[in-house]
């Protein structure tokens, strides 16, 4: 467990060590506020609108800032993502490193623990960063808190699966750039199947949209924990886990 | 202390290393010689688990190499040919990284990476950059993380590569220092470095071993040199083949050198023929000017090793 934390703590430290972290701070403040701001701005003009028309509707929060807000929020995982993958195991590589890791007294799995679990809290600390533009709802209107903290939780375990995706991708090459491009192209491709669900029903549209990252965070942004839906995002965790320890013990034997 | 059998390495095309069996005792200082891509490194990772062998045995300080990788990792410290550095740290922050993965209890972490520094002399930078450090520098560190937990077994490939000759004395010393509490494998490619170190030596040729042996073992005396008069119209074969008629000379090469025969005179390690020669060119009724005792350069075994080996490919 010690070995795990030492290794996490070292990658933490290491995004703060590059400009990565505050590129990323930066720029996810930047966009989710902008998100925020929009949203909250449409949510204001629709409600005097309402009121305006005479026949006040009751307006949720919840539903039309809320959901939008995190489902926003799901989309720039993916060019997050990538940005917090690539150097993982891709730096290690070229830097020599890697030697440092895999001849100290650590088992394989307890490095790419260590590493994931550095990443997920890097990605989790800038979601919940997020959260401070929440404060504003809480202070001016009154959302429900539970639909959000689930939504929250679903985020992570999206987030999580597609770490650990993209820590595979970037084990298997000494380039970083490669190994950002194509955790991105992944994660596009595994958006993207989503639209199969417009068309017509057969095994393969039916395969390729339950594959879809994105819309297994469709309950968990409504606010329900699905169990389907976590158990996806679990196994997609850990396949990039066993990918990764996979391509780890390869690279023992190719040297 | 470490113990190799019929240690291989294949890879799809090749065979880095082919066989090759060693072993070295508790506190000794091993020079692993050979020319570049001999299957040096290759060894190395090998005994420090860092990739495992095609076939045979390697055993560190008792445990197995693929049995027991965290009981010899625990007991090995290993300085890679490019030190394993994290250009973004600082000197103390990435000691203290290296003690926590070498699994040193917490409280003691500050304390064996400042001595670890103090040891390596790098303690002036506690607080740079490595990114920042000269090569030098650098490389110090490299071994500053390798002795840090104090292992029983020091694996050190090419340490002194790409030092200046002040850094290059201050690094053996710093090496022939920790010999004795430590045991040492070295490699290098450049003899002086062993004939400075290393109490006995391994050559490596295309992956197997050439010779190993203790260093003045190996460099002993095998051959004699004189110089000699002979009769006007004496020949050199007549000279070399009169004392090719000695027991024990395996080859003779005699040259005129301004009125005096140079006879070079080879035999095998410590065979200390010289009494018979004298007798032999006295039979002759020759007069002997000069008898030397000569012995292989490092250099010259090590040249003869890696080029006999190419010829019989």
């Amino acid at each position: 467990m010690r070995n795990i934390i030492t290794i996490a703590r070292k990658e933490i430290q290491a995004y703060f060590q590059s400009p990565i972290a505050y590129v990323l701070v930066g720029a996810y403040a930047a966009m989710f506020g902008y998100f925020f701001w929009s949203l909250v701005y449409f949510f204001v003009r629709a409600s005097m609108q309402s009121q305006m028309s005479g026949r006040a509707m009751p307006m949720n929060l919840n539903e039309l800032v809320i959901r939008n807000l995190l489902g926003n929020c799901g989309v720039l995982c993916l060019f997050m993502i990538p940005m917090l993958t690539m150097r993982l195991f891709a730096e290690e590589k070229s830097r020599g490193t890697m030697e440092l890791l895999l001849t100290s007294p650590l088992r394989d799995w307890e490095i790419l623990l260590g590493k994931w679990a550095g990443a997920v809290t890097m990605y989790t600390s800038l979601l919940l960063f997020s959260g401070l533009n929440m404060v504003f709802l809480f202070a001016y209107g009154k959302p429900d808190w539970k639909p959000l903290a689930v939504g929250y939780l679903g985020l992570i375990l999206q987030g999580a699966a597609m770490l650990a995706l993209g820590m595979f991708l970037s084990s298997i090459t000494q380039s970083q750039i490669a190994a950002a491009f194509s955790t991105f192209v992944l994660l596009l491709m595994l958006w993207v199947f989503e639209w199969m669900s417009n068309m017509d029903q057969n095994t393969l549209t039916t395969v390729l949209t339950y594959m879809s990252l994105l819309r297994h965070n469709e309950s968990f942004i409504k606010g329900v924990i699905d169990l389907k839906d976590t158990v996806y995002y679990l196994s997609v965790s850990f396949f990039g886990l066993f990918l990764t320890a996979r391509s780890l013990e390869s690279l023992r034997y190719r040297g | 202390m470490i113990q190799v059998e019929g240690l291989t390495k294949r890879y799809a095309r090749n065979v880095a290393v082919d066989h090759v069996s060693f072993s070295v005792e508790k506190g000794q200082i091993v020079g692993f010689l050979g020319p570049n891509g001999a299957g040096k490194t290759t060894t190395m990772r090998m005994l420090t688990c860092y990739m495992p062998p095609s076939e045979g045995t390697a055993k560190v300080a008792g445990f197995d190499v693929i049995d027991k990788p965290l009981e010899v990792k625990k007991r090995i410290g290993y300085l890679p040919e490019n030190p394993p550095l994290y250009p973004d740290m600082e000197v103390g922050e990435y000691l203290r990284f290296v003690a926590r993965l070498k699994g040193i209890p917490e409280k003691e972490v500050p304390g064996r990476g400042e001595e670890a520094a103090r040891r390596c002399s790098v303690k002036d930078v506690w607080s740079k950059l490595i990114g920042k450090l000269s090569k030098g520098y650098r490389q110090r560190v490299g071994l500053a993380q390798a002795i840090l937990h104090n292992p029983d077994v020091l694996i050190l490939d090419e340490p002194t590569s790409g030092f200046d000759p002040k850094q290059i004395l201050e690094t053996r010393d710093l090496i022939r220092g920790l010999g004795g509490d430590h045991t040492i494998v070295l490699s290098t490619h450049i003899l002086q470095e062993v004939k400075a170190m290393c109490e006995s030596l391994i050559i490596i040729n295309k992956g197997k071993i050439a010779t190993s042996g203790r260093l003045d073992e190996l460099t002993r005396s095998n051959g004699a040199v004189l110089e000699l008069s002979a009769p006007q119209g004496a020949t050199a074969e007549q000279i070399t083949s009169a004392l090719s008629a000695v027991a024990g000379v395996e080859k003779a090469g005699a040259v005129d050198d301004g009125g005096l025969w140079r006879v070079d005179i080879s035999t095998a390690p410590g065979a200390e023929i010289r009494p018979q020669l004298a007798q032999a060119i006295l039979a002759q009724g020759w007069n002997l000017y000069r008898l030397d005792s000569a012995s292989l350069s490092l250099d010259e075994m090590f040249l003869r090793l890696t080029s006999a080996a190419e010829e019989v490919q």
